[in-house]
């Protein structure tokens, strides 16, 4: 959910960011992360664990646990947390420890 | 590799501070930051500081982190990486950094670590579960991204930043219906905790929680109250529906960089846990090699940035490039960073401190 009134800050309107998650075309906002873009979506499940396929969600949201890795454009193990949200980037859910091309 | 005079990791308030010092002492400065912003935590506080006899008590936190890159950032002998995160330390100041996809090395005269700190997290079943966040992660999320991870939100930990994290987020259009504190007393500051208890927030002491619920996300919390003796007390569970649970336990200090290069550290618990050994003058055990902010000791933004102010100096005065001033402005530094430690809070820090004096007096 995006925030709307505020206080204090001012969350101006930002121009839109197409992307896709798991091959569907979503939407975030100029200035997102990656996994912040999801959170506004109300998409909490950013991949599953390794062994038990557990859903995994962001847990520090700047870059120290890797909860909320994820395949981007291709490349396993991005940190979504603190990867800027661009155009048209292909994003997907990471169920292994990844491969790298 | 690129070659510079002063390497400073993070930037943070530490991290700003001691660059602002080392320009004026006429250091060349590289400052490599891992977001795509500069001013560490400060970015994200909406509220106006406390801290004593600071000269920024009453500001609020993201006006003081403005105000510190403002007065650097086009200074021509400061080169600023954002987006970049160090990833690997060696011996002789190297650092490889990690920007994209591509690793690059550099190599300082010195080098000065203000990586500041990470959330504690807490054993319990389910803690995986996504809805689990730390109380920073919050923070980030509402007030730099405008984005509210949940809506009716439990709060683990009554510290000052699980207070002021759940007032952010009543500000910012949630519920936060309960805190639960297994200490038998409120952490924070009694102003924060009243003000909470006025918009309806339910402050549970001795209580702790014991399970989250939910299938893929957290849609519940099992609470239950601790004894004396921090058992449970049976019969005692209740629970809760929430869709977010916020985990505010504590901070500890981000050294690993520095274990990298077997800079000595000892587990100090008053300052946060395992920190990096250092000496008056914010060198490690490896000389060239210096630290500030959390990463040495959890503390506040006030005295990160006296900290950081002093280990510029100290690492310009190492690089023979001492400020003019240098002298005074030690003193007054080390004078504000003294009076802001003088009060009941910093009873704990002062106790840590002197641990890490005794480890040092071990170690020559
Ligand atoms: C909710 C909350 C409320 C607070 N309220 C107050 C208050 O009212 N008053 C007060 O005085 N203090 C307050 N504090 C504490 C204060 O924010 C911190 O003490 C202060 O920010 C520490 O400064 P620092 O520069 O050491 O670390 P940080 O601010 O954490 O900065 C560290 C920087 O280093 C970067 N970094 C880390 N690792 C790397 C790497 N490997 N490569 C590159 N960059 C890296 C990080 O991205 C970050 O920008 C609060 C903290 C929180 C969380
Ligand atoms: S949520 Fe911790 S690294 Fe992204």
């Amino acid at each position: 959910m995006r925030i709307k009134n505020h206080p204090i800050l001012e969350f101006p309107q930002e121009e839109e960011i197409a992307f896709t998650f798991e091959g569907k075309s979503v939407k975030g906002n100029k200035g997102d992360t990656i996994a912040s873009a999801l959170s506004a979506l109300g998409i909490m499940t950013l991949g599953h664990s390794i062994k038990r396929n557990r859903p995994r969600g962001f847990y520090c949201a700047i870059g120290n646990c890797a909860s909320c890795n994820m395949i981007v454009n291709g490349v396993p193990n991005v940190r979504t947390c603190i990867t800027s949200l661009e155009e048209n980037m292909d994003v997907w859910r990471q169920k292994d420890k990844g491969v790298i091309k | 590799m690129i070659k510079k005079e002063c390497i400073i990791i993070g930037g943070g308030p530490a991290g700003l501070c001691a660059a602002t010092m080392a320009l004026a002492a006429g250091c060349e400065v590289l400052l490599v930051e891992r977001s795509s912003k500069l001013g560490g935590q400060l970015t994200k506080q909406t509220h106006k500081f406390f801290g004593s006899k600071n000269q920024y008590a009453k500001w609020r936190g993201f006006d003081i982190a403005e105000k510190l890159i403002s007065e650097i950032i086009d200074h021509p002998k400061l080169t600023v990486l954002l987006n970049t995160t160090v990833v690997g330390l060696y011996k002789d100041q190297v650092i490889t950094v990690l920007s994209g996809q591509k690793y690059t090395r550099y190599q300082g005269e010195s080098l000065l670590v203000a990586t500041g700190a990470s959330e504690k997290f807490l054993a319990f079943e389910n803690n995986d579960l996504p809805g689990v966040y730390g109380a920073g992660a919050i923070q980030t999320l509402m007030n730099i991204y405008g984005v509210l991870p949940g809506k009716n939100v439990v709060m683990i930990g009554s510290g000052n930043i699980g207070l002021i994290v759940s007032y952010q987020l009543i500000q910012a259009g949630a519920f936060v219906s309960t805190i639960v504190e297994a200490a038998p007393f409120i952490g924070g500051y009694k102003v924060h905790a009243s003000k909470l208890v006025r918009l309806g927030t339910k402050i549970l002491t001795s209580t702790t929680v014991k399970r989250a619920i939910g299938k893929d996300h957290v849609e519940a919390v099992e609470i239950i109250s601790l004894d004396e003796n921090f058992k449970e007390v049976p019969d005692s569970s209740r629970i809760i529906p929430c869709d977010a649970l916020c985990v505010s336990v504590g901070l500890s200090p981000m050294h690993h960089l520095l274990s990298m290069i077997g800079a000595l550290t000892k587990y100090i618990p008053e300052l946060g846990g395992f920190v990096p050994l250092i000496n008056d003058h914010f060198q490690t055990s490896l000389p060239p090699v210096f630290a500030v902010g959390d990463c040495v000791g959890i503390e506040e933004a006030s005295a990160a940035m006296m900290e950081g102010f002093l280990g510029g100096l100290y690492m310009s005065e190492f690089l023979n490039k001492k400020h003019p001033n240098h002298d005074e402005l030690i003193e007054k530094y080390e004078k504000e960073l003294f009076l802001l430690r003088d009060g009941p809070y910093g009873k704990k820090i002062k106790a840590g401190l002197k641990k890490m004096e005794d480890a040092n007096q071990y170690v020559e």
